[in-house]
C-alpha cells in the first residue's frame, strides 16, 4: 500500500469505498461520521465550545490573571470591567474570571467521571438483563425501578449525606442517580437487536452469550448512550452545581461554579455578576453539550438511517 | 443412511392459552448429498423447521436425526461444524458494525482455525467476491454482495449440511441467478447437503430433487421436481401453489 | 383513447456529497385508459418515478419534467395546496406494504370516511354508505364489522384490499400501484390482482401497475416500460414482453427459473455499460 502525502489523495483514501486495511475500513468509517457531523453548524458551535473548555481547564494557570483562592478583602465585590478585574470580584475578593476558568478543571472532572461511570454501569445492566431476559432481567430492571422512582436531586442529596459532602462523593452520588436511564435504554436496544438475524447467525457459530454482549450488541447499544450521555451532560453539570449549590458537593474555597452562585446569592440583587457569570458559564457549557448531543444523534443513531 | 431425517417433528411457540402450533408432526428424509426443498406460503412452518433444527427454537418434540445422531435440546459445538444456515434476508443477518473481515475472521476463529488471513481470501475467492470486499461494511455492498458474504460465514466451518432460509427472496431476479447458480456450484464441489426454503416454486424446483409442500404447519405433499415441472401434484393445496405461481390469471376473478 | 396522463423528459434528482444523483433520467410516457406496467430491479427508478408523479419526493430531492399534465392541467405548476387535492382526488396511490400506510390508531372505517370526506365534503351519513360500497366492491364480506377494526387486526391480504377500498373511495382517475402484492402469498395475490383489474376496468381508470416480477406484469398489464438505471430501455405491449428484444430485458427473463423449462443453469446478466448512457426511450403512444 503506498500513500501520497497530498491532501487530495488523502481524502481519497479516507472516503473509498474499497478500503485494503482494517486501520483504513475503520479511519474511512469515522471520516464518513465526522463528515456528517461537520455539516452541521451548531453541533459544530457546540463541538467548538466544549473544546475551548479542555483547553481552558488545561492551560489555567497561564490563561487565570489572578490565583482564585487569593482574598483581597478591600476589593471586594467590584463590578464588571474593573481593572484587572474583567468580571469583578466576589464577596472576598477574588478574581471571578480566574475562580471560572479554574472552575473549568472541576466541571470537567465531574462531568468525565459521571459520563464514564454511569453509561457503563447502566449498559451493563441493560444488556445483562435485556439478553438474559427471564428471571435475572426482572430482578434487575426492578432495582433499575426503584432508583428511576426517586427523584433525582432528592436521591443524589441522600447518597451524599450518607457519604459525606465532596466531589468525589458528589460525582459518585450523582453516577449513582444517572445510570437507570442507560439501562432501560441498553436492555431496550437489547431486545430488539438479540432477535435480529446476525445473533442469530453468531449463535449458530457457537459464540457463548458474553461473546455475544460484549462484541455484536454493545457496539450497537453504545452510540446511542453517547448521544443520550452527551444529552444528559447539561444535566449533570447542573446537578453538580445543583449539590455545590447546598453546600453538599464542593467546598469553599474550591471555585465549583454550583458553588459560586450559592456564595453569590447572598447579595444577588446588589451585585448580581457574582452569582450571574458562573450561572452563565454553566448555561454555555450545557448548552454546548446538548447541541453536540442533537449532532451526534445524527451521526450515531443506528435507527434514523446509516447511508 | 440418510444425512438428514425428521420424524413427527411439532414445533410450537408460547404456552397454554397463546400457544401456536407452528409445525404440525412434519417428517421427511434428506439422502446425504441430496437437495430438499421446503415450499409454502407464509405461516406455513418452513422456516420453523430450519430454526428447530439448528436450535433456535427450543419448544419442539419428535425426532431430528443428523448421521443417524439423534439431536437434544442442546446443540454440541461440534454440531456447528457440520450444519450451517444461510438467513433470508442479508440486510438484517450481517452486523452493520462488522467488516466483511470481523464477521469472517469471528466465524473461523470460534471454530478454531488458525490459518484465518488464508482462510478468508480463500472464503472470499469461493463465493465469487475479490480480496477488495474484504474490509467493507455492510453498507457498502449491495444486496447480493451481502448474500455471497453471509454464504462465505456459513461455508467457513467447512460444513457438510446447508440450510437456506429463502435465500433469495430479499435480492433482484438478475442476482438471484447469481447466487442460485453460486449455490449450485458449491454444492457440486464441497458436496454439500442442501435443505432449502422457499415460496417461490421455480425457484425450489430448479435447486432441489424433492420437495414437501407445507400448509398451515402441516407437510400435505413430497414430491419429486419431476412431479412438479410436468405439472401433476397429489394435493390440491399443491395445485393451487402451481397455478398461482403461473402468474396472473383473469379466469380466477370468482375466488371468494 | 384519452389521455390521461402526459410525461415528458421526468428527471428526479437528489444531491449527494459526491455531487447530484439522477434517480429517474429524462423519462417520457403517457397514460391512457390502460393498464401500464413500469418493470425494472431495485434502483432502476420505477418507484421513484411513481412518486415523482404526486410530487411525493422529499426534499432535497427535485422533480423537474418538460411536461407532467393530468387531462390537460400541468402539475409542476401547482401549488402544494391543489396538489393535495389532486392526490387521492385524481390520482391515487397503493404502496407495498398496508401495514405502513394506514394509521394504527384509527379504526379502517374512519380513516376510509375522513378521506371520503376531506375530498367531497359528503356528509357522514353518506360517507359510511359510500366506505361500506367501497368495502364490498374489494370483496369483503362484513363490511360493517371490518369499518369498527383497527389495522393491525387485519391480515396482510385483507389490509391490501382495504388500502384499495380507502384509495378508490374519491373515484380517481389514475391509481398507481406500486408492488401492490409484494408483500402477499400468491394465492391472496392473486386475489388482490383481480380486484384490482375489476375496478379498473369498470370505472375506466388508467392504472401504473409498478413490479419487478415480469411473469405478474406480463400477465395482468396491457402496456409494459423497462427501466433500467433511471430510463426507459424498452417498451412494448405486455403480453409480447416475453419475445422482448432489449438485451437487459431478454437478461431479465433469461435469468428466471422456469418450471417449465429447466436449466441447469441460469443465465446471469452481464450488464452493459452502454444501458445506462444510452438515451430513454419514449414511452408515449
Amino acid at each position: 500500500m503506498t500513500q501520497q502525502s497530498s491532501t487530495q489523495t488523502w481524502r481519497q483514501w479516507l472516503t473509498t469505498d474499497t478500503p485494503r486495511s482494517r486501520r483504513q475500513a475503520r479511519l474511512a468509517s469515522a471520516y464518513h461520521g465526522w463528515l456528517t457531523l461537520r455539516s452541521n453548524t451548531l453541533a459544530m458551535v457546540g463541538l467548538a465550545i466544549l473544546l475551548a473548555l479542555l483547553l481552558i481547564a488545561a492551560f489555567a494557570p497561564f490563561l487565570a490573571p489572578h490565583d482564585p483562592l487569593s482574598q483581597d478583602l478591600g476589593a471586594r465585590l467590584l463590578p464588571l470591567w474593573t481593572d484587572g478585574h474583567p468580571l469583578g470580584t466576589d464577596s472576598l475578593g477574588r478574581d471571578i474570571l480566574s475562580r471560572l476558568i479554574y472552575g473549568s478543571r472541576i466541571t470537567l472532572y465531574i462531568v468525565t467521571l459521571v459520563a464514564l461511570i454511569a453509561p457503563i454501569a447502566g449498559l451493563l445492566v441493560g444488556t445483562i438483563a435485556g439478553y438474559t431476559g427471564g428471571i435475572v432481567d426482572a430482578v434487575l430492571m426492578r432495582i433499575t425501578d426503584i432508583f428511576l422512582a426517586f427523584p433525582r436531586l432528592v436521591l443524589a442529596l441522600a447518597f451524599v449525606a450518607a457519604l459525606g459532602a465532596g466531589i468525589e462523593n458528589a460525582v459518585l452520588a450523582i453516577s449513582l442517580t444517572a445510570w437507570p436511564p442507560y439501562a432501560r435504554i441498553a436492555r431496550a436496544e437489547t431486545l430488539t437487536i438479540r432477535r435480529s438475524d446476525f445473533i442469530s447467525a453468531v449463535q449458530l457459530q457457537g459464540a457463548g452469550p458474553l461473546r455475544i454482549i460484549t462484541r455484536h450488541i454493545w457496539p450497537l447499544c453504545i452510540s446511542s448512550l453517547i448521544v443520550r450521555v452527551t444529552l444528559d451532560m447539561a444535566g449533570v453539570i447542573l446537578a453538580a452545581a445543583g449539590l455545590g449549590f447546598l453546600g453538599l458537593g464542593a467546598q469553599p474555597p474550591s471555585p465549583e461554579w454550583g458553588a459560586m452562585i450559592s456564595e453569590g446569592r447572598k447579595f444577588i440583587l446588589d451585585f448580581w455578576w457574582v452569582a450571574a457569570m458562573p450561572g452563565l458559564a454553566i448555561f454555555t457549557v450545557s448548552l454546548a453539550f446538548n447541541l453536540l448531543g442533537d449532532g451526534l444523534r445524527d451521526v450515531l443513531d443506528p435507527k434514523s438511517g446509516s447511508s | 443412511m440418510s444425512r438428514l431425517e425428521i420424524n413427527d417433528l411439532s414445533v410450537w411457540f408460547g404456552q397454554d392459552r397463546d400457544r401456536v402450533d407452528a409445525v404440525k408432526h412434519a417428517s421427511f428424509a434428506v439422502p446425504s448429498g441430496a437437495s430438499f426443498g421446503l415450499v409454502g406460503e407464509s405461516g406455513s412452518g418452513k422456516s420453523t423447521i430450519l430454526r428447530a433444527l439448528v436450535g433456535l427454537v427450543p419448544t419442539w418434540s419428535g425426532e431430528m436425526k443428523i448421521d443417524g445422531q439423534q439431536l437434544t435440546k442442546k446443540r454440541p459445538r461440534g454440531f456447528f461444524k457440520d450444519v450451517q444456515m444461510v438467513f433470508q434476508d442479508p440486510y438484517a443477518s450481517l452486523h452493520p458494525r462488522h467488516t466483511v473481515d470481523q464477521v469472517l475472521g469471528e466465524t473461523l476463529n470460534l471454530h478454531g482455525f488458525s490459518d484465518i488471513n488464508d482462510r478468508i481470501e480463500q472464503l472470499l475467492q469461493d463465493v465469487g467476491l475479490g480480496p477488495a470486499f474484504r474490509f467493507r461494511y455492510p453498507h457498502q455492498l449491495s444486496g447480493g454482495q451481502r448474500q455471497r458474504v453471509a454464504i462465505a460465514r456459513a461455508l467457513a466451518p467447512e460444513p457438510s449440511v446447508l440450510l437456506l432460509d429463502e435465500p433469495t427472496s430479499a435480492l433482484d431476479v438478475s442476482v438471484q441467478a447469481e447466487v442460485l447458480n453460486l449455490l449450485a456450484d458449491l454444492r457440486e464441489t464441497r458436496a454439500l447437503t442442501y435443505l432449502m426454503v422457499s415460496h417461490n416454486l421455480a425457484v425450489v424446483a430448479h435447486m432441489c430433487n424433492e420437495i414437501a409442500v407445507m400448509q398451515a404447519g402441516e407437510i400435505v405433499e413430497v414430491m419429486g421436481v419431476e412431479d412438479m415441472r410436468a405439472m401433476t401434484p397429489q394435493h390440491p393445496y399443491t395445485r393451487h401453489l402451481l397455478e398461482s405461481s403461473q402468474g396472473y390469471r383473469p379466469s380466477e376473478e370468482q375466488s371468494e | 383513447m384519452e389521455k390521461l396522463l402526459d410525461i415528458e423528459n421526468l428527471r428526479v434528482t437528489f444531491p449527494t456529497r459526491q455531487g447530484e444523483f439522477e434517480a429517474v433520467r429524462g423519462v417520457s410516457f403517457n397514460l391512457g385508459q390502460e393498464r401500464l406496467g413500469i418493470v425494472g430491479e431495485s434502483g432502476s427508478g420505477k418507484s421513484m418515478t411513481g412518486r415523482a408523479i404526486l410530487r411525493l419526493i422529499r426534499p432535497p430531492g427535485r422533480v423537474t419534467a418538460d411536461r407532467l399534465e393530468l387531462g390537460g392541467r400541468d402539475l409542476m405548476a401547482m401549488s402544494e395546496r391543489d396538489m393535495q387535492r389532486v392526490r387521492g382526488e385524481q390520482i391515487s396511490m397503493v404502496m407495498q406494504d398496508p401495514k405502513f400506510s394506514l394509521n394504527p390508531v384509527m379504526h379502517v372505517g374512519e380513516q376510509i370516511i375522513e378521506i371520503y370526506r376531506f375530498h367531497t365534503g359528503a356528509s357522514k351519513r353518506d360517507a359510511y354508505a359510500k366506505a361500506i360500497e367501497m368495502l364490498q366492491a374489494v370483496s369483503i364480506n362484513n363490511p360493517e364489522r371490518v369499518m369498527r377494526a383497527y389495522p393491525h387486526e387485519m391480515s396482510g391480504g385483507m389490509g391490501q384490499r382495504i388500502m384499495i377500498a380507502m384509495m378508490l373511495v374519491t373515484e380517481p382517475k389514475i391509481l398507481i400501484a406500486d408492488e401492490p402484492t409484494s408483500a402477499l402469498d400468491v394465492s391472496v395475490q392473486t386475489q388482490v390482482l383481480s380486484i384490482i383489474d375489476r375496478l379498473v376496468r369498470k370505472r375506466g381508470m388508467g392504472l401504473i401497475f409498478i413490479s419487478h416480477d415480469l411473469n405478474l406484469v406480463a400477465s395482468f398489464c396491457d402496456r409494459v416500460l423497462i427501466m433500467y438505471a433511471g430510463r426507459i430501455v424498452e417498451t412494448c405491449a405486455a403480453d409480447k414482453l416475453h419475445e422482448a428484444t432489449h438485451p437487459y430485458t431478454r437478461g431479465l427473463l433469461n435469468s428466471l427459473p422456469r418450471l417449465d423449462n429447466p436449466k441447469s443453469r441460469l443465465q446471469a446478466l452481464k450488464r452493459d455499460p452502454n444501458w445506462t448512457l444510452a438515451p430513454s426511450v419514449d414511452g408515449r403512444v
